[in-house]
């Protein structure tokens, strides 16, 4: 068994509403979507016509920029309406459903057999594509690209995050094809990593072709960002692909079938939720067929993914995101507290132990709503962003060449190697209040427009 | 809702945009965001915020400093007495300086929240709530017979050229507090150094005994003196030092109360262990380098007793971990808390013209800090192009 990685900073936060191992299978939803704003820095072009008939895996629009790169539908039916936010930008493309699950095929074959030409144009026709990531930025693969490695996280330290032990049991063959998949876009490596912190699943663990590295600690030792700085640092010029587990799966089956099979397993979970369990769905889905009769009445905010890197969704007309395996639900902070920052406050989370709660109960889970808890201020508290970036890093001097747009400055401080997710425990602990993860993926978008565009 | 949040709901849409009172809308918000926490909620992807905001971390550093300010309260009132030769109770003592450091402390609030609020409204920002820190800072580190009209003049120098040029809370460069104390140390030194300022009276002298003297003890160690008396001739022991029961300013003396602030703010996690940590080990160094090298009675004090007199334990705990004015890198922080240690004692013993050295040592590292961290940043861009370089080949 190879060394297990040590990581020392972070922060596991404690929340109430982690979800049971049990599966349930979802009602269908009336509509699909898929949402360009799931993407990075993406501009859609709508394919079809409204009202024009899909299968699943009929391309629904493709990349401005990137003409290759497709979405596609995953379900059957018509195109239904094109729903536009903000300056006419276009967030959901929704698919009405027929409930007949009719498919296009698609390039079937062991990769091992086929050119990494045919594995690249296959990905791009089943809308398979967009699951694979690029660091730095986090935007979509770029399919000319040759990345020094692939990095696999097959662990989430985010709170309420699903387990994914659990989550892929008794699929290793479809994760294996997929593996195999991977491989073949890489000269370098394909990182797998596992959480050191369990004997490791029999399947993960068996699946071959593969670095299997294994890290221990809090938050957010889980994510990608902190696995890649660890094994294979990104410095300037050099590409990092990524892939989510469950779109390793999906990639497998596309091999395995010559089908896109768009069904996933998403975690319904959170304070709000009655009874937080697995929900078998499909991709895209609406929420609100996930959500009937299994949360709390009141003013709730759901959102799709963790509460650390999610996006709000409406409870009644959003959509699960394209590559979210969570979905929570924790109650809206929208009160005002008399003397809020001058009592014990037993019931408060905070890193600092400046409130009762640190003398009490140490371990209590709490149940996390959205208030700001204070008003946004110029930076003065330091070494807390360091306490909960296990990087090499240092965060606020990064921040404030973001702030100045000195891009050789972000470029020495190390932004290719970050992402939101890496910063958001900054965002959480700080005391000014800064909008940390905001600032740096304005950043990013600087630098990129800088370097590519 | 309550009745109180009714009112508040009530009265404010005057101050809203577009209302008449708009152009004071910062001092509404400073009132409204004390009485309660608002409602604001996050918007991006990060969906929960630590409880923990600058109102709470600058009213711990405040509680921090209870222990020391209950103590000058009642030392300040122990000395008169003692130098009166009256024979005074606890709580006659707990009243005089009570009487004479309440109307110091409403002072310094008074002029400098009323100079932050005035600021906050010019630049249409929310109140920032450093001052609450300052403010009680600032007659920490007076004598207790300093006349009001300094404090308040000090408080507006601390304020407006210590920090609102700067940008305000955030942007400063120097210890506000500090910088307040070095104003009034330079631009009226018989008010703020001597034998008769610590004590309340003296610098009047009716009634004091013949012969009470109102020295500190680094005043008597600067003229080389081996042994320290009180006012009445007693010797002073270490463990006077440690309790703080010598003249000296309001919040500085008791080494004691200090470190129960100290113990408060490193349990909280407010202030930097490190530093603290890293000041003290500094001084005792310097102390120690003092010692093999003696020359004289002030180079011999032990190493130790440096660390419990002056203005030492005071500037560690409280004003040397100002986060803004301090490091901002970790690494730089050992650098910085040890070398004002190192330095404070220093310029203590070795210039005796300036015995708190302390006071002059922070505000120097003060400098420095934004040097040592531009050191550390740039061993950190070091490696990584390192790095870079290693996988090129």
């Amino acid at each position: 068994m190879a060394d297990v990685i040590k990581i020392k900073k972070g922060l596991d936060i404690k929340m109430n509403g982690q979800a049971e191992k049990i599966y349930v299978k979802s009602p269908r939803s009336k509509t699909y979507a898929i949402k360009p704003v799931d993407w990075h820095g993406l501009t859609p072009k709508i394919i079809p016509k409204l009202c024009d008939p899909v299968k699943v895996g009929t391309p629904i629009f493709y990349d401005k920029y990137h003409p290759e790169i497709m979405f596609t539908s995953p379900v059957s039916g018509i195109l239904l309406s094109i729903n536009r936010g903000d300056r006419r930008r276009i967030v959901e493309v929704v698919i009405e459903d027929d409930g007949k699950d009719t498919r296009e095929t698609f390039l079937q074959g062991d990769p091992a057999d086929l050119s990494r030409e045919q594995i690249v144009e296959n990905l791009l026709e089943s809308g398979l594509w967009p699951m694979i990531r690029r660091r730095p930025y986090t935007v979509i693969a770029r399919p000319g690209d040759q990345p020094k490695s692939i990095f696999i996280s097959a662990f989430d330290t985010a709170p309420l995050a699903p387990d994914y032990d659990f989550l892929l049991k008794d699929i290793d063959e479809d994760f294996q094809w997929g593996v195999n998949v991977l491989k073949r876009l890489t000269e370098g490596k394909v990182h797998l990593n596992l959480d050191g912190r369990y004997p490791s699943v029999r399947t993960l663990s068996s699946i071959k072709g593969v670095e299997i590295n294994r890290f221990k600690g809090p938050h957010p030792a889980g994510n990608v960002g902190i696995q890649i700085h660890n094994l294979d640092p990104i410095n300037k010029g050099e590409v990092v692909w990524t892939v989510q587990p469950q779109d390793v799966l999906a990639i497998g089956r596309l091999f395995k079938t010559g089908q896109y099979d768009p069904s996933v397993v998403v975690a319904l979970t959170g304070s709000r939720v009655e009874k937080p369990i697995y929900l078998k769905t499909i991709r895209g889905t609406s929420v609100a067929p996930l959500l009937e009769n299994r949360i709390m009445e009141g003013e709730n905010r759901v959102i799709s993914g963790n509460v650390l890197n999610g996006r709000q969704i409406d409870a009644a007309e959003g959509y699960v995101g394209f590559s979210d395996s969570q979905v929570t639900v924790i109650p809206e902070g929208n009160y005002f507290e008399l003397f809020g920052w001058m009592l014990p406050g037993f019931k408060k989370f905070s890193t600092s132990r400046s409130f009762a709660s640190a003398l009490l109960m140490p371990n209590r889970h709490f149940d996390m709503d959205t208030n700001y808890h204070g008003g946004e201020r110029a930076f003065v508290m330091t070494g807390e962003y360091e306490k909960v970036l296990p990087m090499d890093i240092y965060p606020m001097h990064l921040l404030k060449a973001i702030m100045v747009n000195d891009i050789d400055k972000m470029e020495q401080l190390g932004i290719y190697e970050v992402d939101e997710e890496d910063l958001a425990l900054c965002e959480v602990v700080c005391t000014s209040k800064i909008p940390v993860t905001k600032i740096l993926r304005d950043g990013l978008r600087s630098l990129r427009k800088e370097m590519e565009e | 809702m309550s009745a109180l949040r009714r009112f508040v709901d009530k009265i404010k849409p005057p101050f809203e945009k577009g209302g008449k009172l708009h152009m004071f809308l910062s001092t509404f918000e400073a009132f409204e965001t004390f009485l309660f926490v608002p409602d604001k909620v996050t918007t991006g992807r990060v969906h929960i915020r630590d409880a923990n905001d600058m109102k709470r971390t600058m009213i711990i550093v405040v509680v921090a400093m209870v222990p020391a300010l209950l103590f000058g309260i009642w030392n300040t009132g122990f000395h008169h007495f003692q130098a009166m030769g009256i024979d005074a109770g606890f709580w006659q003592m707990v009243w005089f300086g009570f009487l004479k450091i309440f109307p110091i402390i409403v002072v310094s609030y008074v002029v400098g929240l009323g100079i932050e609020f005035a600021f906050a409204q010019m630049r249409g920002h929310e109140v920032n709530e450093g001052f609450l820190v300052s403010g009680m800072l600032i007659p920490l580190v007076m004598p207790a017979d300093v006349p009001l009209w300094m404090v308040a003049v000090a408080t507006v120098f601390a304020v407006v050229i210590g920090k609102e040029v700067f940008g305000g809370t955030g942007m400063n460069i120097l210890n506000p507090a500090l910088t307040a104390r070095a104003f009034l140390f330079f631009a009226y030194p018989s008010q703020m150094s001597g034998d008769k300022v610590w004590i309340p009276g003296l610098v009047d002298g009716t009634g004091v005994i013949d012969g009470y003297s109102g020295s500190t003890i680094l005043g008597q160690a600067a003229q080389n003196t081996s042994t320290f008396v009180n006012g009445l001739g007693e010797t002073y022991t270490a463990w006077d030092m440690f309790l703080g029961t010598i003249p000296g300013s309001i919040g500085e003396t008791s080494t004691i109360a200090i470190l129960l602030g100290a113990l408060f703010l490193i349990f909280t996690g407010i202030a930097s262990w490190k530093i603290i940590f890293s000041v003290f080990a500094g001084g005792a160094v310097m102390g120690l380098l003092l010692n093999l090298f003696a020359v004289n009675e002030f180079m011999a004090i032990p190493s130790w007793h440096h660390l419990l007199l002056g203005g030492f334990a005071f500037g560690a705990v409280f004003m040397a971990t100002d986060p803004v004015s301090a490091s901002q890198t970790e690494r730089g922080k050992w650098i910085y808390g040890f070398l004002i240690g190192f330095l404070a004692i220093l310029i203590r013993v070795l210039n005796p013209a300036y015995p708190e050295g302390v006071m002059l040592a922070i505000l120097l590292m003060n400098v420095f800090a934004p040097l040592i961290d531009h050191y550390v940043v740039e061993a950190n861009i070091r490696r990584r192009l390192k790095r870079a370089k290693v996988t090129a080949n």
